[in-house]
């Protein structure tokens, strides 16, 4: 029996378990066993890639490669458990990045190796036996022609290095470490002309226009510039969207190792995951209401948006606990809004507390929540699902819209964008055309936020002004905790 | 021109391959509903970790003195086994959340 055939039928299966397992993951009874399928495919996958093979290989080799897995299982095993579920969507940012950087590397290694080949091939040009050994060295399924498998190492590099840089920018951003967008001046025009440059000096090394080792390791560093600049100017609110074109990003990094390889898994891997990602990208710019490109050209989330917005006037409500309290006993209907807010106070669980008092007190409580609340679409319902609330609870945007009219008390708790009416009637409003919720057809409004200032987007919200509305001041989880005290003591 | 020809020619499996994924791509992610766009993202992530077989590809072809490559090899692999081991338990962590539901 030939090794080879059992590796590729492994990475048959490999390929297998990834489609299944993520058209497993998009249905809510089979996802986790979706998942488990994956990684099964995954761990075959690897185990089969170490161990199955002819090449002789030094126990050094081995030992590395083992310890560094164990390193990698050590570390990722830990954080995966002990991270908190609002800190998911930078978790995610960070494994993604790791997985770029992992792809840069191959190339980079890869391009050592084939100008060290060159070096050797060049001293013996005559020799054909030794250049017939050397294409043996390459790898059994490498059979690609030099300049393709150059332009395989060099975009893998340029887009690894891109999704690296981009994640670990966009993962400070969501931790608040930056949490303002920089902007150097012109930057569209600035990025897009390094980007272009990257291109060109791709192309270059790849014709052997600019020889040496030195030009890739120049490349390198260009692209990580280049992802830093690509994610710096966008704001925190369309985080989700860049990370998961980020996603996409690493996905065809590592399809271009695939490619470079003859390696089929990791081929199907990367483009499955290029490909969804891209979908779901633009599922979520959707969501918005704003195309992909004026998330990347014309962010938001600073100064530039305010100029859009109207003057706003007219006074604000406030309402204390306690009477917050009284209105929502005596209602019948009460839906509560959860933003991200609510996410970073943990008030997960004493919003929970609260709809059970309702519930006993013969009040009707739902949620509405919007497919962008949180900081990555289906994040809410992520943190709800943590605090045990009911699946059934949870309506979404299209289905909740309706109820608004006939519901008596809307409490909004630290979200803001996604229910300004100005998205409706403010064509100057840079969310202008942005689907929201229309809270404001409910009879009393209750929003839940700790001071004035804007939201994410950087916006004024005349929500606020509206008589209908008043005004919970206070960290999410402080004032919900007191207005369940107050509802408990009636 | 001609290269063009010559590695489509060259790699026209691989190229098939490319094609039809991304359509499978594109299908698989279609139909799913808003609440699992996160947990999906993550598994995806956890997905393209599929890279690191490339690293330990890379790492196996490598000449035992040739530190430079040893060092970046060992380090792509760390970060590799990162990207799948965290992907995949992040996810089973979030869905078993949804799990508890009745």
């Amino acid at each position: 029996m030939n090794t080879q055939y059992i590796l590729d039928l492994i990475y048959l299966i490999g390929s297998v378990t990834f489609v299944i397992g993520l058209k497993m993951l998009s249905h809510p009874d089979t996802a986790r066993r979706g998942n488990l399928i994956a990684c099964f495919g995954m761990t075959l996958a690897i185990l089969g890639t170490i161990f199955i093979h002819d090449d002789e290989v030094k126990p050094i080799i081995y030992t590395l490669i083992l310890v560094a897995i164990g390193i990698g299982t050590v570390a990722g095993w830990m954080t995966a458990k002990k991270v908190q579920m609002t800190k998911m969507p930078e978790l995610v940012s960070i494994f993604n990045g790791m997985g770029g950087a992992c792809a840069a590397l191959i190339s980079l290694i890869e391009f050592q190796h084939m100008s060290l080949e060159k070096t050797e091939n060049s001293n013996q040009l005559f020799d054909l036996s030794k250049l017939a050994e050397l294409f043996g060295n390459i790898g059994k399924h490498a059979e690609m022609n030099p300049t393709a498998k150059m332009s395989m190492i060099m975009a893998g590099l340029v887009i690894g290095s891109v999704s690296f840089a981009g994640s670990i920018i966009a993962w400070a951003k969501l931790n608040g470490t930056l949490n303002k967008p920089i902007r150097l001046p012109k930057y569209n025009i600035l990025n897009t002309v390094i980007m272009i440059g990257l291109f060109v000096y791709a192309f270059c090394i790849v014709n052997g226009n600019a020889e040496g080792g030195m030009h890739v390791y120049l490349l390198f560093a260009a692209s990580l510039i280049y992802g830093v600049l690509f994610v710096l100017p966008i704001g925190g609110a369309d985080m989700p969207v860049v990370i998961s074109l980020l996603n996409s990003f690493t996905g065809l990094a590592a399809a271009c190792g695939g490619f470079m390889y003859g390696n089929k898994a990791m081929l199907t891997g990367g483009i499955l995951v290029g490909s969804a990602g891209t979908l779901l990208t633009l599922v979520m710019c959707k969501a918005m209401n704003r195309p992909l490109y004026s998330v990347i050209f014309g962010a938001f989330g600073g100064g530039a948006a305010a100029a859009g917005g109207r003057e706003l006037t007219g006074s604000i409500k406030e309402i204390s606990p306690s009477d917050a309290a009284v209105l929502m006993n005596y209602s019948k209907k009460v839906i509560i809004v959860p933003g991200y807010g609510l996410a970073v106070a943990q008030a997960q669980h004493i919003i929970h507390e609260l709809e059970l008092i309702l519930e006993e007190r013969g009040v009707e409580v739902k949620y509405a929540i919007h497919p962008v609340a949180g900081r990555m679409p289906g994040h809410m319902n992520v943190l709800l699902a943590e605090a045990n609330v009911s699946y059934d609870k949870l309506s979404e945007m299209e289905e909740i819209n309706p109820e608004f009219a006939t519901t008596d008390v809307v409490l909004v708790v630290g979200a803001n964008d996604v229910v300004n009416p100005a998205a409706h009637n403010d064509p100057a409003s840079p969310i202008f055309g942005m689907p929201i919720l229309d809270v404001e057809n409910a009879k009393n409004i209750i929003v839940n936020k700790r001071s004035m200032n804007a939201g994410y987007a950087g916006i004024e919200n005349e929500l606020f002004y509206n008589p209908k509305n008043s005004m919970l001041f206070g960290d999410a989880k402080a004032a919900l905790s007191k207005l369940v005290a107050e509802l408990k003591g009636m | 021109m001609n290269s063009i020809i010559n590695f489509i020619g060259e790699n026209l499996q691989m190229i098939y391959i490319v094609i039809l994924m991304i359509f499978v791509g594109v299908e698989v992610i279609g139909k799913v509903p808003a609440v699992l766009h996160t947990p999906l993202m993550s598994g995806a992530n956890a997905i393209h970790g599929v890279v690191i077989v490339g690293a330990i590809y890379v790492m196996l072809h490598t000449d035992p003195d040739n530190i430079l490559a040893l060092v970046l090899g060992f380090l792509a692999v760390i970060l590799g086994t990162l990207n799948v081991v965290g992907g995949f338990v992040v996810t089973d962590r979030m869905l078993e959340m949804f799990k508890k539901k009745k």
